[in-house]
């Protein structure tokens, strides 16, 4: 009750909507960070994972380089890094990339290494040459989990990038880290379901892509 | 080391010994992921007996997961404040949503020869359930857990955000207010090497567990992937089937 009524509050009040501190801002902050590092994990992952699915070697490399990376506190790396680097988008993006890189790079691996081998056989016998059997047959096949690795990188990384507020930046996690230093919760509750929705957005939209992107021979028979 | 600026010198302002604030992050780390557990296997044997309820519960969970943990402990602060509980709360939501698709997934790669001969011996579904279907699923299961305890272990830190709840993550606010970054590395690397510790720990329970296995098994990487894409609805499962 209590909450509906703060989330309420905050939206309807129109000086929440303009200006350097406004709704509209803050969104485009925290999906420019948000984007930002999942494009460098995906530049990371996504062809390490390809190469390394491909010739089926090193995944147990892979498998160790995701759970180091994945015991990493997102928050404390922060809080080192902006100690170490100081204020700037660095600080943000190495804690983010290093949640995002484990899910997409697992995934890849495994979605390129458990394709039907009987395609690729096929393909081979065809007279297709690695990179041809990597990008026209592995890949589309493998499509839909690489697609689930990356929008799970996606949602952490939405929800994580609310901590950079802490370290001076921008970002709907400002309304979150202000609201609380002011005691404020109908600015805390309104940063926290705008965060929460932008989450949701992504599932929406990796939804959207998977729909355009994944061959319906591939959708079909799944 | 005077002046207090050394790595284990730990600001009296969190009531706390070094070790202590270790056996308080386990605390606040661990009793959510066995929540999320004993929550989460009577959820998942619903899922496998009523198929239909699968895709809402994946559906609900998916939504779950999205909330980030800075978020949902704001929330529910209103309902019960600014304390540990505050914390565990979301932590189990969140090991509960990682380990239902494990389960399920797990319980029901079990082959129908197994169950048939399972019947045939006169188990009851009780007996069927505890000593066929859970240790088959033992490696998914784990495969969450893993995942689970992982992530709890780094966001309890979090927790340091609404008010010194975050065990070794108060020690990040401390270094921020203190201008002490001995004190953010000793929390880094203490979170960081207690996951791995846990972690292979974990490792070795599920060997113990499943002697039957050889090390490494394919399962039990797969099921690390549906633990790594969490609630993932179908993608996985028939591109599983093809492979065969």
């Amino acid at each position: 009750m209590s909450i509906f009524h703060f989330i309420n509050a905050f939206f309807s009040d129109g000086s929440h909507w303009h200006g350097y501190d406004g709704i509209p801002t803050r969104i485009m902050e925290h999906l420019q960070y948000s984007f930002m590092a999942l494009g460098i994990a995906a530049g990371i992952a996504l062809p390490v994972g390809l190469i390394t699915g491909h010739t089926g070697r090193g995944g147990n490399a892979l498998a160790l380089i995701a759970t180091a990376a994945r015991a990493l506190p997102s928050f404390g790396l922060l809080v080192l890094m902006f100690f170490w680097l100081g204020i700037g988008l660095t600080p943000v993006m190495i804690p983010l990339v290093a949640l995002a890189v484990p899910p997409i790079l697992v995934t890849t691996y495994e979605a390129v290494r458990t394709v039907d081998p009987s395609p690729v056989d096929a393909a081979r016998g065809m007279g297709m040459g690695p990179a041809a059997v990597l990008f026209q047959v592995e890949l589309p096949v493998a499509l839909p989990l690489i697609l689930s690795g990356l929008r799970s990188a996606a949602i952490q990384v939405v929800s994580t990038a609310a901590i950079a507020a802490y370290v001076s930046l921008g970002g709907l996690g400002r309304y979150v880290i202000d609201g609380l230093y002011q005691r404020n919760y109908e600015i805390v509750v309104g940063g926290a379901t705008l965060i929460a929705g932008l989450a949701l957005a992504m599932i929406a939209l990796f939804w959207l892509v998977e729909r355009l992107v994944v061959s319906p021979g591939v959708r079909r028979g799944r | 080391m005077s002046g207090g600026a050394g790595f284990f010198d730990i600001p009296s302002d969190l009531q706390h010994t070094y070790l202590g604030l270790i056996g308080e992050h386990l605390k606040e780390a661990l009793i959510p992921v066995a929540g999320g557990l004993a929550l989460s296997l009577p959820i998942a044997q619903l899922c496998v007996r009523f198929r239909w309820l699968y895709p809402p519960v994946l559906w609900v969970t998916t939504v779950l997961y999205a909330i980030p943990s800075i978020a949902f402990f704001v929330f529910l602060i209103d309902y019960t404040g600014a304390t540990e509980t505050t914390v565990m709360i979301p932590l189990t939501v969140y090991s509960l949503v990682v380990l239902v698709p494990a389960i399920v997934d797990g319980v029901r790669s079990v082959p129908q020869e197994t169950l048939a001969a399972a019947e045939a011996m006169g188990f009851t579904s009780m007996q069927r359930y505890l000593r066929v279907e859970l240790p088959i699923a033992v490696p998914a299961i784990f495969a969450g857990l893993r995942v689970a305890t992982v992530s709890s272990i780094s966001l309890v830190s979090v927790g340091s955000l609404i008010g010194n709840e975050g065990a070794l993550g108060n020690l990040l606010s401390d270094a921020h207010v203190f201008h002490r970054s001995n004190l953010a590395v000793t929390s880094v690397v203490t979170t960081a090497v207690l996951a791995i510790v846990i972690d292979a720990l974990l490792i070795g329970i599920r060997m113990l567990l499943t002697p039957w296995l050889p090390r490494g098994s394919r399962s039990a990487r797969r099921a690390s992937v549906d633990a790594v894409t969490g609630p993932a609805p179908e993608e996985a499962r028939p591109l599983e089937e093809a492979a065969r």
